[in-house]
């Protein structure tokens, strides 16, 4: 069977199983919607859901391209200076360590209330995994092909730009798919704390009144937005690595 | 081209009091079992990091240093994935900031036999054909001095011997170091053989026709069972 049919097969089980959970435990309505009620709610709010979604999505492109930017700019420059690399990496790593969730009310109090305090948060999520694996693919060139450059009296310049960061692309690849995962994450952390617009403020209004339907509408359309990004971002990888074929 | 020295990797001694005289005008093969500083010598004379301590000397005919005219070539092909062959075959110039001088990388990739697959990408070549390939980006480099450091090792028996045939024909007007642990590939593409074990490096002494030997000949058959016997002498 080809790979839609099971997916047709695996979301229909889903619904089934939850449908089941509602009719057999008899919970109302305002505690767990059933799958019909949130269709239902998503088909009749259509147009306020939109209006946040776009917000959302804004915000979450903005900062995965300023946030891959800026990663794959730091792992370049870390990877060149090794004085960056000794300074700075310490640093990197010690912010990962504070969770940006806790960060999220002083980046809206100094960003506002706009969309510009999520892209902040978004960017500052991904911007972690993309250095890292940007940085590690670009210090792992086989040591092989820096012989041959070096025999070949290759300039710096022209290993960096031949040999490691096309050496490196695999990782850079893999750390955007992460990214796009992160992404939403950090958008709709960004909108909890303080927003006028997005999904997640349109979850927490829904919530706060009760409307559980919508905020699984909400829910809903933003898990599918990830998925279609997840999938957006694993073609554009496809094609960077595509001379990765099978080895003979 | 000669070597003399030593060398050690912290305070072990890899190798001692050596002194290696190549071929002034064609192949000197490097034979020995694994492990005791062949591939390091081929790096000290290519210039290439070793991580240990070299005391000695590393003298050209001409008196000029080999860094700058020397093409390498390993037991990998070393092939970058993402060019294809004719990217591959011209990466030196690049490399270097020149213009690649696209006609002869042509001609070379002609010459080794490749001329259907000069787009192709390294997975899309078999392992002999990408040494096909890397064998042309030597050339391509057009230097003196060659070192091959076991380019043949990983091929099967009948590309290797295609491979060594090939090689030994287009490199006829460099001086080239073979390193290799095989005493038949040594028996049919060295002119000049030297053994170096745990007891140090010695010449040894050729007695039949000038490479390329034929592999089913009964001299180089006999060469490479002196050779055989030479490498299974464990030194005391």
């Amino acid at each position: 069977m080809s790979r839609a049919i099971w997916m047709c097969l695996s979301v229909s089980f889903a619904l089934g199983m939850w449908q089941a959970i509602v009719t057999l435990t008899g919970v109302p309505h305002f505690i767990l919607p059933s799958p019909m009620r949130v269709a239902q709610a998503l088909v009749y709010s259509r147009e306020l859901i939109a209006e946040h979604a776009i917000i959302t999505f804004a915000e979450v492109l903005s900062g995965l391209v300023i946030g891959a930017v800026l990663g794959a700019v730091t792992a370049l420059y870390l990877m060149v200076s090794a004085t960056a690399r000794r300074l700075i990496m310490p640093i990197l790593v010690f912010t990962q360590a504070v969770p940006v969730f806790a960060l999220a009310p002083v980046l809206t109090l100094w960003f506002g209330y706009g969309i510009w305090s999520k892209v902040v948060v978004t960017v500052l999520i991904i911007y972690f995994p993309v250095a890292s694996t940007f940085l590690d693919g670009l210090m792992r060139t086989s040591s092989g092909y820096l012989d041959l450059a070096q025999v070949m009296r290759a300039k710096p310049s022209q290993t960096l730009l031949r040999i490691r960061i096309p050496s490196a692309l695999p990782s850079f690849g893999s750390g955007l798919k992460l990214a796009a995962v992160y992404a939403p994450i950090g958008a709709v952390i960004g909108e909890w704390v303080g927003a006028s617009g997005g999904l997640g403020y349109l979850m927490l209004l829904a919530n706060g009144r009760a409307k559980i339907d919508l905020m699984f509408a909400a829910l809903i359309t933003l898990a599918v937005f990830t998925i279609a990004l997840h999938a957006v971002v694993s073609k554009i990888e496809a094609y960077i690595v595509r001379w990765k074929g099978e080895s003979v | 081209m000669r070597i003399s020295g030593s060398f050690k990797i912290d305070e072990d001694w890899l190798f001692r009091d050596i002194d290696l005289t190549l071929h002034p005008a064609g192949w000197t093969c490097l034979l020995g079992p694994s492990g005791v500083g062949k591939t390091t010598l081929l790096r000290l004379l290519a210039g290439l990091e070793t991580y240990g301590k070299f005391e000695g000397t590393i003298i050209t005919d001409d008196g000029q240093p080999v860094v700058g005219r020397a093409a390498y070539m390993a037991q990998q092909d070393l092939l970058m994935p993402w060019l294809d062959v004719l990217g591959n075959v011209t990466l030196g110039a690049r490399l270097r900031g020149e213009k690649a001088d696209m006609a002869r990388a042509r001609e070379l990739i002609v010459r080794v036999g490749l001329d259907q697959h000069i787009h192709k990408h390294p997975s899309e070549l078999s392992g002999g054909m990408r040494q096909r390939a890397a064998l042309a980006r030597t050339l391509m480099e057009d230097c003196p001095f060659v070192f091959l450091d076991e380019p043949f090792s990983a091929l099967d028996a009948r590309t290797r011997a295609e491979m060594q045939e090939l090689a030994f024909e287009l490199l006829s007007y460099q001086n080239v170091l073979l390193v290799t642990h095989d005493p038949g590939e040594a028996a049919r593409v060295g002119h000049k053989i030297v053994i170096l074990d745990e007891a140090g490096l010695q010449d040894f002494p050729i007695s039949c026709a000038e490479p390329l030997r034929p592999s089913d000949a009964a001299n180089s058959f006999k060469l490479q069972t002196q050779l055989l016997s030479a490498l299974r002498v464990v030194p005391t």
